[in-house]
């Protein structure tokens, strides 16, 4: 298995939630998923342009968007009564939006078992997570052909 | 002291009207002291964003599953965990939760294992309590801890494994999942692997029955008559049959396994836990693809 590095901004997310004993790390993601914007007027009116993830056991749709400068932009939509896919994508958002497209890439897919929720979430819901994260990348490469 | 029952007409209908009771019950009944109402949910994070005033919480995943061997906890365990929440042996617990009490139904059924006396469901769960505008906490609740005595596990009354599901076929099973999930199509979909199962179907002779369909619009149980449509009408199930409900990993089927054990009073109702995640990885286990049972 090789290890790449995570993305600064990443790593300090990781850090965060690995600095915290285990009860108050559902609050840090509860409070990921309050801080997850809401969708712009051209996606809230316009749901068919987002692409669903079923992997998700909640509801969650995504949209990628590549500037000219390659620099990435995430949106996420997922319901109030879903925190849980929210911190996550909240996380992701975070994470990820704004940085370019390589650096997004560069990601490894299996970030979401670094930050030290193994043990109060599902691997089914952390699962979801990767499975975001790999559509993210999926559509990067799809709008750079 | 146990609480009194509640009588809603509609819960007289039903096989248990005990095991159910409105969310105007729990409103009246929160303060009691015998009464620990406790909240349920498929996603970990929901209980945290505010919860019925007073409910503990009980996490499916960290607290009733073993944290190494895929089983329930044992007897010490569930008696520490059911202390720590201030549940005694002789308290009612009544559960609730999100997604049609789907996660509150399964708390409910691994607390029947360990033969907890009065357990109760709240009709309608979390989004009836919400809906109907009901109070929301965030606050920790604090409560003496419960005096829980070290009971065993009784896994033959209502959980099935996988060679007693293998000795029952022929005999009526449920399949409470989607419907592609029921085909094996959904194992299928190109470039999104689905988690759980190398093969996709269903054990043979298993009806098809989708949980979500004991409920209604609102989250409440259908009404006895309605359930017997599904059941007995639809699925073909008679009275008294023993039946054996699965799903992917038991949660889903819990809820089913509620409805026809202590809504319509089948006697022999067994949950299989391995469910679909067992059998669809099991070596030579036979599957049925398709529509047809």
């Amino acid at each position: 298995m090789t290890t790449t590095a995570l993305h600064p901004r990443l790593q300090d997310i990781a850090d965060e939630f690995n600095a915290i004993p285990g009860a108050e790390r559902l609050q840090l993601l509860l409070e990921f998923s309050r801080d997850l914007p809401s969708l712009p007027a051209r996606y809230a009116e316009h749901p068919d342009l987002l692409e669903p993830v079923p992997e998700c056991q909640t509801p969650l749709f995504l949209a990628v968007e590549v500037d000219q400068d390659a620099i990435v932009r995430l949106f996420f939509d997922a319901p109030q009564e879903s925190p849980t896919t929210r911190g996550f994508a909240g996380i992701l958002h975070a994470g990820l939006d704004g940085l370019s497209t390589e650096e997004v890439l560069a990601t490894p897919g299996e970030f979401s078992s670094q930050l030290g929720l193994q043990d109060m979430v599902s691997p089914l819901r952390l699962r979801g997570m990767a499975a975001m994260l790999a559509r993210i990348k999926r559509q990067i490469r799809e709008q750079q052909r | 002291m146990a609480l009194p029952y509640d009588s809603a007409a509609k819960f007289a209908e039903y096989a248990h009207p005990e095991m159910v009771v409105t969310t105007e019950w729990v409103s009246r009944h929160l303060d009691d002291p015998d009464l620990v109402v406790a909240e349920s949910d498929e996603d970990v994070l929901l209980y945290e964003t505010g919860h019925v005033p007073g409910a503990v919480k009980l996490d499916w995943h960290t607290e009733l599953n073993d944290p190494v061997t895929r089983d329930y906890v044992d007897g010490a365990r569930f008696a520490r965990l059911m202390s720590q929440k201030g549940i005694s042996r002789d308290t009612t617990l009544v559960l609730y939760g999100d997604r049609n009490n789907w996660w509150a139904a399964y708390a409910l059924w691994v607390c029947s294992l360990f033969g907890h006396p009065d357990l109760r469901l709240m009709d309608g769960g979390r989004a009836k309590w919400i809906a109907e505008g009901r109070p929301l906490s965030t606050d920790t609740p604090q409560r003496p801890r419960g005096i829980y005595p070290v009971i065993d596990r009784d896994d033959q009354q209502i959980r099935a494994f996988q060679h007693q599901v293998l000795d029952h076929l022929g005999k009526p099973l449920i399949d409470v999942r989607s419907p592609g999930e029921y085909t094996g199509e959904l194992l299928h979909m190109p470039d999104y692997p689905q988690e759980g199962a190398l093969r996709g179907g269903h054990i043979p002779g298993a009806r098809s029955v989708p949980w979500s369909r004991a409920a209604a619009e609102d989250a409440t149980f259908r009404i006895r008559a309605e359930l017997e449509a599904i059941y007995q009408g639809e699925a073909g199930l008679r009275p008294n049959d023993d039946v054996v409900v699965y799903c992917r990993i038991g949660e889903r089927s819990s809820h089913t396994w509620f409805v026809l054990h202590h809504l319509l009073g089948y006697p022999n109702v067994r949950n299989y836990d391995g469910s679909w995640t067992e059998w669809g990885n099991t070596v030579r286990a036979p599957i049925t693809r398709g529509e047809k049972p």
